[in-house]
């Protein structure tokens, strides 16, 4: 199968910086693929590569299996919502969401009714007539969505959409669009920062340091088998613990990481590896606790079912945990 | 323990009168709005808008014809007599003047200000300014005097048409009717150059100003959902812009319109609006005419900025 954007050893390099290194990906057709990282990461250069608004310094891109290369965003079936979703501010809503089908030369009646079927979509029929101005930043955000959408366009690209917006907003958001992806079946490529929502939407995952690709894979392989400390780090919270550490567990002297939530307090089970340790702080996050423990110098984060008793600081205190949760990674980086 | 210490949640005045008029006027705002507008606004209002009022009320007596003197009668008899063939023909030729001009230099402009807006960066960006502001800074008339030798029979231009060998072009040119003349320098043609010239830079810095706010990403949405660059600069680009054109064009054409110096120096004898206010207050005395002349720019003013309101120039806004 072809794949819907294909890069091959491309790269962007602005003077002396390398903001694209080197990087290869496939994303599927009809996958809500995801490219997380911290800002500086390169995730938004690969984003606007997809789109044409850069060109790469070297390597070659193909969308759908067509040299993208050289190829101006007016001419590619991809669209984006932008971060900021730069609304055209002098048109009106029904104005913008049917700029892409106006400037294509589709009929005023039949432009109409399209933009106002997608301005359904997105919830919001009947506010064709307003400015992006009157309009609140979740609204706008669908409106954005409605004016890449009405396009019917072969890859949709997604550049931070929800980052802007509260917290209840991004949750209510992120249901909307991972149904609507569904339910549409387009090629989904979404950049963002937040690991959470990477997770929680994503059928892939990318995570981007430095220009590169750290790690590619289900959102469960990237959580649970972190290739490198960076992407341990990054998604999600991690012991990482340095390699004499773990050589005295018992495995190979190399970092390992170890999530907080795959250690109990106390020596419950049994063939769990044990360790005792000191604790040195703790604090109430609602749903759970998390206990700081020390454990032969060693800082371990626990993070402890709410219902769970705690130890009292400088409390001695046992962790336990399955052999399989302890996650060795590559020397590299 | 710091030096620094807080003795009260609280702090009382500090007593001194600049301290109390501080708290007066932080606890009146409008009184401070009022010291703060009241001496400029006196000034506009009484200085300026009066001056305006009692101009428009001289356009409304009329002038003795056999002893010179102002009749302070109201009539329209200085409005019929400004609407006569030889006076008409001087509103409509400022009109056609100031229109041109103020196409060409927005033409001429756009590609200057989008250029400094999108891509001057630092010491280019400098550079831009200075280009733009520097012909301000030198003497007005000396330009116009440089260009009255510039267009001149004689002048370099001519000498530099002869050297690429379209001197018939210019020849030609300068014989078609009503833009033509014996050279450039004495031709509606030579006057609309030094038109354009002069009021440029009040042309580029709005428009420049205007795209520098026009985000880029705009751009991009435009381009990412098919609009071609034509397309883009037609239904984006351009309607953003249309404020900064709007403004810049209050300046060419209003400032055309009441122009009295450069028609005078180059062009033909055939006058324009401010040399006939000049003609009428000075060696003519007519007073009320001069009047009625300069009420016609304001009136034009008035009817292009209520167009470009209806036209839709300031939604961007």
């Amino acid at each position: 199968m072809t794949a819907a954007v294909l890069f091959e050893n491309v790269s962007r390099h602005f003077g002396a910086v390398r903001a694209v290194d080197a990087v290869d990906l496939a994303v599927a057709e009809g996958e809500f693929f995801a490219m997380l990282g911290p800002s500086g990461s390169g995730k938004t250069t690969c984003l606007r590569l997809m789109a044409g608004f850069e060109q790469p310094t070297a390597g070659h891109i193909e969308i759908f299996g067509e040299t993208a290369e050289g190829v101006p965003p007016y001419r590619r079936s991809v669209n984006t919502v932008f971060q900021d979703y730069a609304l055209f501010p002098h048109l009106s809503i029904l104005d913008n969401v049917a700029y892409g089908l106006m400037v294509k030369g589709v009929a005023r009646e039949e432009r109409r009714k399209a933009a106002e079927d997608a301005l359904a979509m997105v919830k919001l029929p009947g506010y064709g007539v307003r400015r992006p101005g009157q309009l609140s930043g979740g609204q706008r955000q669908r409106v954005a969505l409605a004016r890449a959408l009405v396009n019917k366009p072969k890859v949709l690209l997604l550049d931070e959409p929800l980052g802007a917006l509260d917290l209840k907003l991004r949750e209510q958001m992120q249901e909307e669009l991972k149904s609507l992806q569904k339910s549409l079946g387009i090629t989904f490529v979404f950049v963002t920062h937040d690991q959470g929502e990477a997770l929680s939407m994503a059928d892939r995952i990318a995570v981007f340091n430095d220009g590169r690709i750290q790690q590619l894979g289900t959102p469960e392989e990237v959580y649970k088998q972190p290739r490198t400390r960076f992407v341990a780090d990054f998604v999600g919270s991690s012991n990482i613990l340095p390699p004499e550490f773990v050589a005295q567990l018992g495995a190979a002297p190399q970092f390992a990481s170890l999530r907080p939530e795959t250690i109990s307090l106390g020596q419950n089970g049994s063939g769990r590896l044990v360790l005792d340790g000191t604790v040195l702080s703790r604090s109430f996050l609602g749903a759970a606790n998390r206990v700081l423990v020390i454990v032969n110098g060693t800082r371990i984060n626990v993070m402890s079912p709410a219902a769970a008793s705690i130890p009292a600081e400088g409390d001695p205190v046992k962790l336990s945990f399955d052999r399989a949760d302890l996650h060795l990674m590559e020397a590299a980086s | 323990m710091s030096a620094i210490v807080q003795q009260h949640a609280i702090q009382t005045g500090r007593g001194s009168l600049a301290g109390r008029v501080s708290d007066f006027l932080w606890k009146h705002p409008h009184v401070f709005l009022t010291i703060l507008l009241g001496p400029p606004l006196l000034w506009l209002g009484i200085i300026y808008l009066g001056s305006l009022l009692a101009l428009l009320l001289q356009s409304f007596f009329s002038i003795d014809d056999y002893s010179g003197l102002i009749n302070y009668e109201f009539t329209l008899a200085t409005y019929r007599q400004l609407l006569n063939d030889a006076n008409f023909d001087i509103i409509i030729r400022t009109i056609l003047m100031a229109a041109i001009v103020t196409l060409f230099s927005a033409v001429i402009a756009f590609p200057i200000a989008y250029y400094a807006a999108r891509y001057a960066r630092g010491k280019w960006k400098v550079i831009f300014y200075l280009g733009v502001m520097l012909p301000l800074w030198s003497s007005y008339l000396v330009k116009i005097y440089a260009w009255k030798l510039i267009l001149a029979k004689e002048g370099i231009l001519t000498w530099l048409v002869t050297k690429l060998n379209l001197l018939w072009l210019l020849d030609a040119w300068l014989s078609l009717p009503v833009i033509g003349g014996n050279s450039l320098s004495v031709s509606y043609t030579g006057t609309f150059i030094v038109f354009v010239y002069v009021w440029m830079p009040f042309m580029i810095l709005p428009i420049q100003a205007a795209l520098e706010r026009v985000p880029t990403n705009l751009i991009e949405a435009s381009s990412d959902l098919g609009g071609t660059p034509q397309q883009t600069f037609r239904h984006v680009l351009f309607p953003l812009a249309l404020p900064g054109i709007v403004a810049g064009s209050i300046f060419t054409f209003s400032l055309t319109l009441g122009d009295y110096i450069i028609p005078q120096i180059i062009g033909s004898s055939r006058l324009f609006i401010g040399q006939a206010v000049y003609a009428q207050q000075g060696t003519a005395g007519n007073i009320p005419l001069a009047a009625a002349f300069t009420v016609v720019p304001i009136i034009i003013m008035g009817l292009y900025l209520w167009m470009a309101r209806r036209m839709g120039a300031f939604d961007a806004l």
